[in-house]
């Protein structure tokens, strides 16, 4: 099995600094922004990225999670898994324009989840996507608004996100495929 | 259709081969390489001959209880066991509280033919503890009972169990105590201790059994009567049978094989098939038990067969009903618990599960020696074999066992009663050969008979 | 986890999972939208065999906010009037398609009997069985200590070093069993304390202290939990003990007895509540009693109990 880096902590940096200002400037600024980062590793993201647009825009950008455990469509299939947080700021969502942030962006159900719970939570004006990696093989017509880096894969390959807060180091690795 | 057997270089209890030649019900020559002409042969070569097993404690069923067993079904099931005499207890519907039950029971057991059924009468009348049942007439009735016994329940009330041991006096008999103070256990449903802390479940303290066999002895001594103690299951009535016994008070008793070998961890699986009236006690108790039966403090092993329909046992624990089966495996678990552990030799199991529960029980023709002259009352067992016990080696109407599964050691290859086998190649034979067979040898006894007197 | 039977047999890992689930159900029921879709398309069958309202309220409220639909068996069945039998009722359940049985049951064990028989292929949840225990109410009280001492930072966290008195009849209380097995997996120490009559001959195996003084367990052990249990009406016939009064005076928690208390300590109760019996007005009204937090704590476990034994792939066991 090989295993090699195609991001690394300055790529992932970056690609978090590009991704907050494609944000402000599809927003046409901070207002009405709420950033909602999906666990374990999407609430890292989402809160760098929050504070990365509170500090170019000088507007604090309020940022929570949403846990999309409860709603997921395959529970049925795999062994039960605990819940994460659902942790929205006190101003909440209704008529705001949530960016949902997640590490790897797949098949698509996490994010039907994740607009599902949301749908619950309140009544947001617009929901953007932002995803550090988008590696393909949607199964719904789900699509990224903002992209860190485009990793076209075969499904024989795992995606490796490892960010600091969570794990030791930080990284995004590609394990496996066919190999020679 | 011979009624004549030659049971070949079979090892007795005391360790010596011999060929055994069974008449017409009785053992007419003992040796070795005896003429087989005209007989059936047994091969008995490797197997240990004892006298017909003798149970002082079994639930027939018959009358009322049919669905979990009857008569028949149930001799069938000891003979399985090795048994060639039953004593049947009087809890069933009607009990037998009159000479009507008792003789019907025993003509029952007469026409199904694989044991000799010994009736035993209830001490009260609808075993409700209240008054004297008519003890006298079951006694001279046909079914001539000795053995007294309102088991089930106990006759707690102190002046009519002082009255009854005091009553069947007069009749030869004995009372044949359930010793379980029922103020004192209301709503159990296992042992009382941490257990039955954890469990929930209500609790039976064994002070309930001590204090009635404490209690009984010392009337039977004061009154001057014999006594018998069903069922000890506890180290503290161990305690107080051997110090009445060192006293010279004519008291018996008798344990179960359940109680030799299981205990009460068993319940927290909350399985029904482990509920037992007296419960399954402490693994200290299994060990004085063992040690009472080596010793003699208890006299004897007798099962409480007690069979039950799957109704009454594929429930919750608090519905479920006491009791397991036990003929088929008694001997085996015997075995089990007191032989292959060294506690007691073969004479001794002889005497445990034979000897003296013919005794005891008034018995006659049963727990005979091995000697020419003597009925033909035999139990051929293999003790080299072991199997996992399971349902197909019960042979009752009912599958309350708790050891099905369990590996125990050995075999009852043949039983035979009367002179005829009723288990042969270790299994039970058809019950209208067996019936055709018990009508020959009722009718070979009338005709064998002296005539009454004035006849012309 | 297959099912739910009793705390003795639950590990601290799996009790502290259904403890952190429950922080997120309890989420729940402060939105607007009080429902989640986690269990939608499955039948939960309430499977009483006593009566208990509040209980079987509760477990509805649960299962309906995780979107299952819920059938409520109110069975008659003692072995004395010979209703129709476990085993008829359950199969008849299985037939139905019931994915989950809630059971309160009188006789001890019979949800492990349940669950071991066969009968039935669905998830099995303890609601109460005799005296044996009721483990989602020994959850809903740890769940309401870990809060009330641990705050917002509750997640992830036992209850380490906390004494908890349980006062009443403990022989008969399956409140008491689950509980003092619970909180000592999460690191509780439990003392009980009762006269004689009510405890059980032999508490070596749930793991407490015993006293037959409350003001002595007090002064001594200090607790920072005490809970009362219900004294039952059939009890004053039954000789545990004189009568009433003398019960309140020994081991009721009256206002000087509650004065007496460290002044931290939570006062519970499982409910309802004999009001001047086991426990006095200034107890259970003060801040410092939980019983009405208990109750929607309640939902927010057993909302956790159901979503982990019946939303997976029924393969896994507990």
């Amino acid at each position: 099995m090989s295993t090699r880096t195609v991001l690394s902590q300055a790529d992932i940096t970056r690609a978090l600094t590009r991704i907050s200002h494609e944000v402000l400037e599809s927003n046409r600024g901070p207002d009405g922004l709420v950033v909602l980062g999906i666990p374990t590793r999407g609430v890292v993201l989402a809160e760098r990225i929050g504070a990365q647009l509170s500090s170019i825009s000088g507007v604090a950008v309020p940022t929570g999670s949403v846990d999309v455990t409860m709603y997921r469509d395959d529970l049925r299939r795999n062994p039960t898994r605990a819940s994460q947080p659902t942790r929205l700021p006190d101003g909440g969502i209704d008529g705001a324009t949530v960016v949902l942030v997640d590490d790897v962006l797949y098949s698509g159900r996490t994010i039907r989840a994740a607009l599902d719970a949301l749908s619950a939570l309140g009544r947001p004006r617009a929901v953007r996507l932002a995803v550090l990696v988008d590696r393909g093989h949607r199964e719904l017509p789900i699509r990224a608004d903002f992209v860190g880096k485009n990793l076209p894969t075969s499904a024989a390959e795992r995606i490796f996100v490892r960010l600091h807060g969570v794990d030791d180091d930080e990284l995004v690795a590609i394990e496996g495929g066919a190999d020679s | 259709m011979t009624t004549t057997h030659l049971i070949r270089a079979v090892e007795t209890v005391d360790g010596t081969r011999t060929d055994v030649l069974v008449r017409d019900g009785v053992v007419v020559e003992l040796g070795s390489g005896l003429s087989a002409t005209g007989a059936q042969v047994i091969d008995a070569d490797g197997l240990l001959a004892l006298p017909g097993l003798v149970d002082l404690h079994t639930h027939l069923r018959e009358p009322g209880g049919e669905g979990a067993e009857t008569v028949l079904t149930g001799s069938r099931a000891a003979a399985a066991g090795g048994f060639t005499a039953v004593n049947a207890m009087a809890n069933s519907s009607p009990v037998a509280d009159t000479a009507g039950v008792v003789e019907q029971v025993q003509a029952l057991g007469e026409r199904a033919g694989y044991v000799t059924v010994r009736p035993i009468g209830a001490v009260t009348q609808g075993l409700e503890g209240r008054q004297l049942s008519e003890i006298g007439a079951m006694a001279r009735s046909r079914a001539a009972v000795r053995v007294f016994s309102d088991d089930g329940h106990c006759v707690s009330d102190p002046l009519l169990m002082r009255r009854a041991l005091e009553y069947v006096k007069g009749f030869g008999g004995v009372v044949a105590q359930h010793a379980q103070e029922p103020r004192l256990t209301e709503g159990a449903q296992m042992n009382e201790g941490a257990l039955s802390a954890e469990l929930g479940l209500g609790g039976w303290p064994a002070v309930a059994e001590e204090s009635i066999i404490a209690r009984d002895v010392l009337l039977a001594d004061h009154v001057g009567a014999r006594l018998h103690v069903c069922h000890v299951s506890t180290a503290g009535s161990v305690e107080v049978v051997r110090w009445a016994k060192a006293r010279g008070i004519d008291v018996t008793a008798e344990v179960t094989p359940h109680h030799l070998l299981l205990t009460e961890d068993l319940v927290s699986s909350y399985d029904s098939r482990y509920k037992v009236n007296p419960p399954l006690r402490r693994a200290e108790d299994v060990e004085a038990l063992r040690a009472a039966l080596a010793d003699g403090t208890i006299d004897i092993v007798a099962t409480d067969h007690a069979p039950h329909t799957s109704e009454a046992k594929h429930c919750e624990w608090d519905a479920a009903a006491n009791g397991m089966v036990g003929l088929e495996s008694a001997l085996s678990v015997v075995h089990r618990t007191m032989v292959e552990t060294g506690l007691i030799g073969w004479a001794d199991v002889a005497r445990v599960l034979s000897v003296a529960p013919a005794r005891i029980g008034q018995v006659e023709g049963h727990g005979r020696p091995l000697a020419v002259g003597e009925p033909a009352e035999l139990t051929l067992y293999d003790r080299g074999v072991s199997r996992t016990f399971g349902t197909e080696h019960l042979a009752g109407r009912s599958r309350n066992s708790p050891f099905l599964g369990h590996t125990l050691p050995g075999q009852v290859v043949a039983t035979l009663h009367q002179g005829y086998a009723t288990v042969r190649d270790g299994l039970v034979v058809d019950e209208r050969e067996i019936a055709d067979r018990a009508a020959r040898v009722a009718a070979a006894a009338v005709l064998a008979a002296p005539e009454p007197a004035g006849a012309p | 986890m297959k099912h739910l039977l009793s705390t003795a047999d639950l590990g601290r890992d799996d009790a502290l999972r259904i403890l952190d689930v429950a922080e997120d159900m309890a989420d729940v029921s402060t939105r607007q939208v009080k429902k989640l879709p986690t269990l939608r398309g499955t039948t939960v069958v309430n499977l009483f065999y006593e009566d208990s309202t509040r209980t079987r309220i509760s477990f509805e409220a649960a299962a309906k906010r995780l979107s299952a639909d819920v059938i409520n068996f109110a069975a008659k069945g003692s072995s004395v009037s010979k209703g129709e039998s476990l085993k008829d009722t359950a199969q008849t359940l299985a037939a139905m398609g019931a994915d989950g049985i809630v059971i309160r049951h009188p006789a001890s064990g019979a949800p492990r009997v349940l669950a071991d028989s066969g009968w039935v292929d669905a998830g099995i949840v303890n609601a109460g069985d005799g005296t044996h225990e009721h483990p989602t109410q020994a959850l809903l009280d740890a769940f309401t200590m870990r809060r009330r001492v641990h705050g917002d930072a509750s997640r992830g966290r036992d209850l380490d070093g906390l004494e908890v008195l349980i006062v009443g009849d403990i022989l008969h209380s399956r409140v008491a069993r689950s509980n003092a097995w619970l909180l000592r997996t999460l690191g509780a120490h439990v003392t009980v304390v009762a006269p004689p009559t009510l405890l059980p001959v032999d508490v070596s195996r749930l793991g407490v202290d015993v006293h037959y003084d409350l003001d002595e367990a007090i002064a001594r052990v200090q607790p920072d939990v005490v809970m009362m249990l219900r004294i039952q009406q059939e009890r004053m016939a039954e000789a545990f003990f004189p009568n009433a009064r003398e019960y309140a005076r020994s081991w009721g928690l009256g206002a000087a007895r509650f004065r007496s208390l460290p002044h931290a300590a939570l006062v519970m109760h499982p409910g309802p509540m004999n009001r001047g019996l086991e426990i006095g007005d200034d107890a259970a009204d003060s801040p410092r009693s939980t019983v009405r937090e208990q109750v929607g704590n309640g939902v927010a476990v057993r909302m956790a109990v159901l979503y982990l034994t019946l939303a997976g792939d029924r393969e896994d066991s507990l």
